[in-house]
């Protein structure tokens, strides 16, 4: 079932006596999520992400807006009539209850025509078990589980209602680095067996990128940029998207158009015909560069790894803008790691130019 | 390695004097008192050794009018207080305005004192030459008679003592249970709501279950504290509990020792055994009951 926020608005009245203005949490959220796709919500801590998914499960109420459930109003609807399954970023599991008990949970609330009986139930429980592989822990407690193990009971007991839409709070963060890999590949694989229309909040760029099929950029209530996650790296809309997405980040310098030139510092670096003359912001992919003999670009070489298939270098420039300079090459190309300079040409396409005072991105001609 | 043994014992020191001074040696010295036959406190002599005193203990009526009066108090007032304290702490959990005032004026009794609330209770009950007790005068108002409260029918004497009993225990039941109510993560209950569970099952199955933890721990403590029930009904009715037929087994235990015909410490030390026993099987059960029910 599609989702579809019109206007969507959370205002949370202020409660600290210093600040006394009311906090927007989420600022005029206008997005349909497509049937049966996996979606990301991202953005920073505090950005209104997780009280984007709150409204849509209805936790919250939202302070205007509408929101759809397919072609129905859900905006009145509390959370107990929306049928949506929600697993909570600390997996709230009823800890006095066994693991097949958590999972039936939702089921006993089912009245009249939708009551089932016990074996129906736990028939039920077993096969969202099965799907999300737990199905021989179903007698133990939660707090005999282990991280990942609570978190797919999560799911199960999310999925066992067969929702509408399937919500997920900050999935991975509980979860060891490992185990946030394999995850993410099950969440993927799960939405996929199951076809229902998945939302995930998270902070982390790169599982959002991984796994989704469309990511929306959050950032302070507001939607900074939307797409799939491959069209959203390339073609950033703004510089905190550009500067959001991406490990390790993009490399921040400041520049100058000058008559259809990109000047940094003194050196013309690239061609940037259709761009208007001024002070931009010049963002490079540390994937961007090409060391060159005669590359137009100057930077001192701070310090080079090797990584393998990769080399990652530190350089630095005057004109940095971000905390650090982070080149990666293909290991085969020419490096001189012994060197305290190196030059490098820039490849265009790499290359994202965002105005000044607005940041928001200046088009020119590739 | 040694030295570090003596020092735990140091350590410990100050605590087990007391402990066993005004403990353990009382308990012993009680039970001691309760097999000898007609001990006398004042020439420290007694004439034998046996169970006599425990069969004159249970042959007295008013021991047994005392168990009557102890059973009926503590089977009426711990269930009825705790149901009564948990109701009003879901309210006051579920509200979020006012609920520092509330809980201020719900826990009043517990510092106000027992005497100070038994005159209460008089005023309410008590018929004086001028009126018959606020209650009467309430009662009134619906054409029922006036009916004498504290030396009238055994009936309404047990009422008020339940009544007191259960209004003086309530403070500390609904602090207790407010904060471990409040103490239950949100997480749990935004779950149930997304399952679209009932609120009456989300109680049953969420919120008890969640807090049995305390709830079990104000059962036991309410049932001990139910069978030393005293001086509540000395509040009440005043000292000669045994004429007012409204005595409590600690009440028998102080008669026995100090009261009119008193000076019977092995009555007395036989008694205190016997209510021992009592609370020890009824905790024993409780503790049974709750390590089953109980998660932790």
């Amino acid at each position: 079932m599609k989702i579809t926020l019109n206007s969507v608005t959370k205002i949370f009245p202020s409660r600290s006596r210093k600040k006394p203005e009311p906090v927007v949490a989420v600022n005029d959220f206008t997005f349909e999520f497509p049937d049966g796709r996996l979606v990301a919500i991202l953005g920073p801590s505090g950005c209104g992400k997780s009280t984007t998914l709150h409204l849509i499960s209805g936790l919250e109420k939202p302070t205007g807006g509408r929101i759809f459930f397919g072609d129905t109003d859900m905006t009145e609807i509390p959370a107990e009539g929306r049928g949506v399954g929600l697993v909570f970023q600390s997996y709230a599991l009823y800890p006095h209850l066994s693991v097949l008990r958590n999972i039936t949970f939702p089921l006993e609330n089912l009245k009249g025509e939708n009551k089932l009986t016990r074996e129906e139930r736990e028939a039920r429980a077993y096969e969202a078990a099965r799907l999300v592989q737990i199905d021989e822990l179903m007698d133990r407690r939660p707090s005999e589980l282990s991280g990942g193990q609570m978190q797919r009971v999560a799911i199960a007991r999310a999925l066992v209602k067969l929702p509408s839409v399937l919500l997920l709070d900050e999935p991975l963060s509980n979860l060891d680095a490992r185990l946030r890999l394999r995850t993410r590949e099950e969440i993927r694989r799960i939405q996929r067996a199951t076809g229902i229309t998945t939302l995930f909040v998270t902070h982390d760029q790169e599982e959002a990128m991984s796994i989704s099929d469309l990511i929306v950029v959050m950032k302070d209530g507001v939607i900074m940029q939307t797409g799939k996650p491959q069209e959203v790296y390339d073609d950033p809309a703004c510089l905190f998207v550009a500067t959001f997405l991406g490990t390790p980040p993009i490399n921040v310098i400041l520049a100058e158009v000058r008559d259809g030139g990109l000047y940094i510092g003194n050196a013309e670096v690239m061609r940037v015909a259709g761009a208007p003359d001024g002070e931009v912001y010049c963002a490079i992919r540390p994937e961007g560069f090409a060391p060159s003999e005669d590359g137009a670009l100057p930077c001192g070489l701070s310090e080079v790894e090797v990584m393998g298939r990769d080399v990652s270098a530190v350089c630095t420039h005057p004109s940095l803008i971000s905390d650090e300079m982070r080149v990666i090459i293909p290991s085969d190309t020419e490096l001189d790691a012994s060197s305290d300079t190196v030059k490098f040409n820039l490849k265009p396409h790499k290359v994202y130019l965002f105005d000044k005072q607005t940041e928001k991105r200046i088009y020119f001609d590739l | 390695m040694k030295f570090n043994k003596y020092k735990a014992w140091l350590y410990l020191a100050p605590a087990l004097v007391f402990l066993l001074a005004f403990m353990v040696y009382p308990l012993i010295d009680v039970l001691v008192y309760s097999f000898e036959e007609g001990f006398n406190s004042a020439s420290q002599t007694y004439f034998g050794v046996g169970f006599y005193n425990y069969s004159y203990v249970l042959s007295d009526p008013y021991f047994l009018s005392a168990v009557g009066n102890t059973f009926i108090l503590v089977f009426i007032t711990v269930p009825l207080s705790t149901f009564l304290s948990l109701v009003i702490s879901l309210a006051l959990a579920s509200i979020k305005k006012l609920r520092e005032l509330f809980q201020t004026v719900y826990f009043l009794p517990y510092v106000t004192n027992t005497l100070a609330v038994g005159l209460v209770f008089m005023i309410l009950f008590r018929p004086t030459p001028h009126s018959d007790g606020l209650v009467n005068a309430f009662l009134g108002l619906f054409g029922i008679s006036p009916i004498d409260f504290i030396d009238g029918p055994y009936a309404m004497k047990m009422l008020v003592l339940c009544l007191y009993t259960v209004w003086t225990v309530m403070p500390f039941k609904i602090l207790v249970l407010t904060s471990a109510l409040l103490s239950v993560k949100e997480e749990y209950y935004n779950a149930a709501r997304i399952d679209g569970t009932p609120r009456l099952r989300i109680i049953t199955k969420i919120t008890l279950p969640m807090i049995s933890p305390t709830l079990f721990y104000l059962i036991i403590t309410g049932f001990i504290g139910a069978f030393k029930a005293y001086s509540d009904a000395v509040a009440l009715f005043g000292v000669n509990l045994n004429v007012a037929g409204m005595n409590t087994i600690v009440g028998y235990i102080y008669d026995m020792l100090y009261g009119e015909g008193g000076g019977y410490p092995s009555y007395a030390s036989a008694a205190a055994i016997i209510l021992f026993l009592i609370i020890l099987t009824v905790t024993a059960i409780n503790l049974t009951v709750s390590r089953r029910r109980t998660f932790y």
